[in-house]
């Protein structure tokens, strides 16, 4: 009678333990990002693109043996918050390099910084974690989520428009984004528009912009939405009248799906896959034959995260248990980053350079961003001043 | 200026609307006539989305690719019905909800392996692309005219069909008596089948023809599903006219809401209120409206069974 | 059908499967000892959190046939009552305890007397649009971090002190918690008040016609369970130390409905084997394959077209015990 119950328990339980009390000879990093619903894809190229660095380099990190575990936190913080306990006490993972999502950044954020790993974000960096909850255990290598809607802001406020109007989905991100572009933006704001999250017709804020008659518009449409919002702005012949300016709006991961409607289009990033350096056309030529896309800055900031693991392990010795020495490599980032000029700040959020982008058809049929501008050197993000730990 | 806004919203607000109904009236049948809760629905819609999208790019013609999208539609809905429907219609709504829930998983992350994670696209095609002068200052693009069109098409085709045939005059029977019908001889497991096969295909066909302008995405059904749920809720369940309308008012309210609703409140409030009460308020109008309908007519418009 | 085994000759073996549920739910710590300690407490802490959640629908579900589908925000109540009240500084879980369960039980009340008027697939919907509701409005919480939802400094306190910081501590008092919910909701099903809602179910005119205010009653049930629900909730938001939307989703409120069918209606011990089944094998699957949904959706639908009754229908089959 009870046969079914007693198995069951008892050996999931024991399938979840087992490896515990495996010896720690090489280094282990858990990767923690999205890979089922609408937003997979951008996991698996921040998967795909540290997979590739541990490749490049051997399958060692610091001249140590690698083993990388891949988690799927499903977008769900309280999922996340269970499975990172997962890697931090049964896999015993040194470093955890993830999310992709803010939300989901909030959540782990406080058991990997409290435990005995690094936490190591290839994309999400929010304020709160740049300014006063900075902490030394906490590295990012994307950006300060504001600072790629600043490049945006600037550059409209450089080119002279007088007015602006602004779109952003209804949530936390959206409302920081129109934020960024304020803060560098001095003109007038024609409109400020929320949409619902995960909203895929866009007809009656276009009939809107269209009825605005703005300069240019902005908009930060992660996603899907970016895909139908893109298209349809093309569709309703907005595209040659009202220069369409954007952030993570369009990209890698959904140019494959907005083709010739995105071309022309504005975004902001630190990086585009036609930068020139030379570790930077080996990543993209690598990338591409490996797993047949084009990869974007999620690719590369996952690569990055890799290669300032290797270069935090190489630095201390390959003493993963020295975490003092470990952290002053974190600190120091001594490698070749994908973007070229790169250095960590003193709150754990990169030091770079920030573009203009735009969507470019290639010969080969696919579609990729190109550099047009640099914008923002050496930039610094505005939370930094509030992180109270030493330089 | 506003009014030209107006009537572009009003025009959005109706193709909404036929979307909903093309998925509803399917939702509507399946519920009313056989009594049984299928959230599996809103998978149809993505299956046929993405069969377009597949067929469109082998043949390089949208309207082939449609035409070869829903026989296929239709074959995948009657396979699901005889591996898995037909063995849950006598079953608790509980369990079907149990089963079809199964199913979405499955097939949301099926079509991920098969076509990949990234979204796909459609391109509009040639014949229906561009935007047409419906007055001074309306542009509006032609292919949302045409999804207009053919949804409104397809209601008073069904609307004929549910009405003055006999297998529509079963089904209006199915929906307020089954077990009657059932007595009177009609071989009911061939009704449900033709049932389920047609709501399956116009859920594809409603999947197919947003092709063209929504991306083709995992899961892109889910929250339709709950739209369309709300449809046939406030229509009636199991009555086609109920959903039409209600799948038409949705449509404006969602619409005209968004929109206008900010702009009414900046007009009862200070500004950074009001966009802080719109806010909140335009994502749950669709809710509201239900809430307040089933408080006054807790059966729906209506409603099919006496 | 399922009437709950009373005291009398054969009580372990008409007890024996919720006895072997909690026997083996106290024995976790000790098998803890021996691998990653905290992540599987935390592991099975959540899945009690869940079961406490179930076993509240599965009370109005089961038994009242309410099929309630916004019962995450209940969850999601109990959750930003504890967040709230942290973000103003107030940490001590005597008073964030009876504020999540004050706000669940009024929510409830106020949602239950607008929902009960209506029936079947029209409740199941007009608890959704309350679910919604509530969803949208933590969303538009800018000040507790809106959409992206909040980290809490910390466990709530108990009498100022750091009571259940410690994971294994925090594990006894949700297991307490459970047994306590699970106990009372027995008591609950037993009571004349209980056999009135389970009368509704079966034959409401009749119940009606003998002079039961049938109305008070659901709504007292629903009230009961959300307020539980609600106590879930608290824990959870404990238990991540964070609270966020996502609690709240329409999503959420069906994986409690699969959970209570899972594991089998009506049976209470059912919800709790449907929420430790539903969790585990999420988290077991999902490190086999990125696509352990494509595993776990069929295997949805051969417990329906195999398995009358859930987990616990198959449980009572392979006993031979059952009712059928």
């Amino acid at each position: 009678m009870f046969a079914k119950t007693k198995m069951l328990l008892p050996a999931a339980l024991l399938a979840l333990s087992s490896g515990a009390l495996m010896a720690q000879e090489k280094v282990k990093v858990g990767i923690m990002v999205t890979l089922s619903g609408p937003s997979a894809v951008l996991g698996q190229q921040a998967r795909d693109g540290f997979n590739l660095a541990v490749k490049t380099l051997g399958g060692k990190l610091g001249g140590v043996d690698a083993e990388v575990i891949v988690v799927d936190d499903e977008l769900k913080p309280d999922v996340a918050v269970g499975k990172v306990k997962g890697l931090l006490e049964r896999d015993q993972v040194n470093f955890v390099v993830g999310p992709i999502f803010s939300n989901v950044l909030q959540a782990i954020h406080k058991p990997v910084i409290d435990s005995n790993a690094f936490l190591i974000s290839p994309n999400a960096g929010t304020s709160n974690f740049a300014g006063a909850q900075c902490s030394p255990n906490f590295y990012v290598t994307s950006y300060q989520n504001d600072q790629n809607h600043e490049v945006l802001g600037k550059y409209a406020q450089d080119k002279g428009y007088k007015k602006l109007f602004l779109m952003a989905p209804n949530y936390q991100a959206g409302r920081d984004a129109l934020a960024g572009v304020k803060r560098h933006f001095k003109g007038e704001i024609a409109a400020e528009v929320y949409t619902p999250l995960g909203q895929l017709d866009f007809s009656a804020e276009l009939a809107q912009i269209a009825a605005a008659k703005p300069d240019a518009l902005f908009t930060f449409m992660p996603g899907g939405m970016g895909v139908n919002l893109v298209r349809q702005y093309r569709q309703a012949g907005l595209a040659d009248a009202i220069p369409f300016l954007s952030a993570f709006t369009v990209d890698e991961s959904t140019l494959p799906a907005q083709k010739e409607a995105a071309v022309g289009f504005f975004g902001g990033a630190n990086w585009a896959p036609d930068m020139k350096n030379p570790q930077s056309e080996a990543f993209v030529k690598a990338y591409e034959a490996a797993y047949n896309s084009v990869p974007g800055t999620y690719a590369m900031q996952a690569y990055d995260a890799a290669m300032l693991i290797d270069a935090a392990i190489r630095s201390a010795g390959g003493k993963l248990g020295d975490r003092n020495a470990i952290r002053a490599g974190l600190r120091k980032a001594d490698f070749k980053s994908l973007r070229g000029n790169f250095k960590m700040g003193h709150n754990g959020y990169p030091i770079q350079d920030f573009y203009l982008v735009q969507a470019v058809p290639r010969p080969d049929g696919k579609f990729q961003t190109s550099i047009r501008q640099k914008i923002f050197e050496n930039y610094v993000d505005v939370y930094a001043k509030d992180c109270k730990q030493p330089n | 200026m506003s009014m030209t806004l107006l009537y572009v919203q009003t025009l959005n607000g109706l193709q909404l609307g036929v979307l909903l109904f093309l998925i509803a009236a399917g939702l509507t049948l399946v519920f009313g006539v056989m009594d049984f809760i299928n959230l599996a629905h809103g998978v149809q819609y993505m299956i046929g989305a993405y069969l377009a999208a597949m067929f469109t790019a082998m043949t390089g013609n949208f309207f082939l690719g449609l035409a070869l999208a829903l026989p296929s539609a239709l074959a995948f809905g009657l396979l699901l019905e005889f591996l898995i429907f037909r063995h849950l219609y006598d079953r608790d709504h509980l369990d079907q909800v149990l089963a079809t829930f199964g199913i979405i998983l499955f097939l949301n992350q099926a079509v991920k392996v098969v076509w990949g994670a990234a979204p796909l696209s459609v391109p509009i095609p040639d014949a229906l692309s561009g935007s047409i002068r419906l007055m001074d200052g309306l542009l509006y693009p032609v292919y949302r005219l045409a999804i207009i069109g053919s949804g409104l098409a397809i209601a008073v085709l069904l609307g004929i069909l549910v009405s003055r045939t006999r297998i529509g005059m079963l089904v209006r029977a199915g929906a307020s008596n089954a077990p009657m019908v059932s007595a009177l001889g009609v071989d009911i497991g061939k009704l449900f089948m033709v049932v389920f096969g047609f709501g399956a295909m116009l859920a594809g066909f409603a999947g197919a023809m947003v092709a063209p302008i929504l991306s083709v995405e995992p899961g892109m059904g889910d929250n339709l599903l709950i739209l369309t749920f709300v449809v046939i809720v406030i229509g009636g369940i199991g009555s086609v006219r109920g959903a039409f309308i209600a799948a038409i008012l949705v449509g404006l309210v969602d619409t005209l809401g968004r929109v206008f609703g900010p702009m009414l409140l900046r007009a009862l409030m200070d500004p950074s209120a009001a966009s802080q009460a719109g806010r909140a308020l335009a994502p749950m109008l669709t809710y509201i409206l239900m809430a307040a309908i089933l408080f006054f007519r807790p059966a729906g418009l209506f409603p099919a069974k006496k | 059908m399922m009437m709950p085994p009373e005291s009398g000759p054969g009580f372990l073996k008409r007890e024996a499967v919720p006895v072997l549920v909690f026997v083996l739910l106290a024995l976790v710590p000790v098998a803890a000892t021996f691998g990653a300690e905290s992540y599987l407490l935390s592991l099975v802490t959540r899945v009690m959190i869940f079961a406490i959640a179930a076993l509240s629908l599965d009370l109005i579900l089961g038994y009242g046939a309410l099929v309630s589908f916004g019962h995450a925000a209940f969850l999601g109540l109990g959750g930003y009552a504890v967040g709230i009240l942290s973000a103003h500084g107030q940490t001590d879980a005597l008073v964030q305890l009876p504020l999540a369960l004050a706000v669940s039980a009024l929510f409830a009340l106020i949602t239950g007397a607008l929902s009960l008027r209506t029936k079947g697939v029209y409740f199941i919907m007009i608890t959704l649009a309350f679910g919604q509701m509530a969803f949208f409005l933590a969303v538009s919480l800018a000040a507790y971090g809106g959409d992206d939802g909040m980290t809490l400094p910390g466990r709530s306190r108990l009498f100022g002190l750091d009571l259940i910081k410690n994971d294994r501590a925090f594990y006894f008092a949700v297991l307490a918690l459970l047994l306590a919910s699970y106990l009372l909701c027995r008591s609950i099903v037993v009571s004349r008040f209980g056999r009135v809602i389970r009368g509704a179910r079966e034959n409401p005119q009749r119940m009606a016609a003998i002079g039961f205010p049938l109305f008070r009653y659901q709504l007292a049930g629903y009230v009961i369970a959300g307020t539980l629900c609600g106590l879930a909730g608290f824990l959870l938001a404990n238990q991540a130390e964070f609270v966020s939307p996502a609690y709240m989703t329409w999503q959420r409120s069906g994986e409690l409905i699969v959970m209570v069918v899972l594991g089998g209606l009506g049976t209470l011990h059912g919800a709790i084997i449907g929420a430790a089944a539903f969790l585990l094998l999420e988290e077991w699957l999902s490190g086999f394959t990125e696509h352990w949904k494509m595993i776990f959706g069929p295997f949805l639908v051969l417990v329906v077209l195999f398995a009358r009754g859930g987990l616990m229908g198959a449980i009572r089959r392979i006993g031979g015990g059952g009712h059928g």
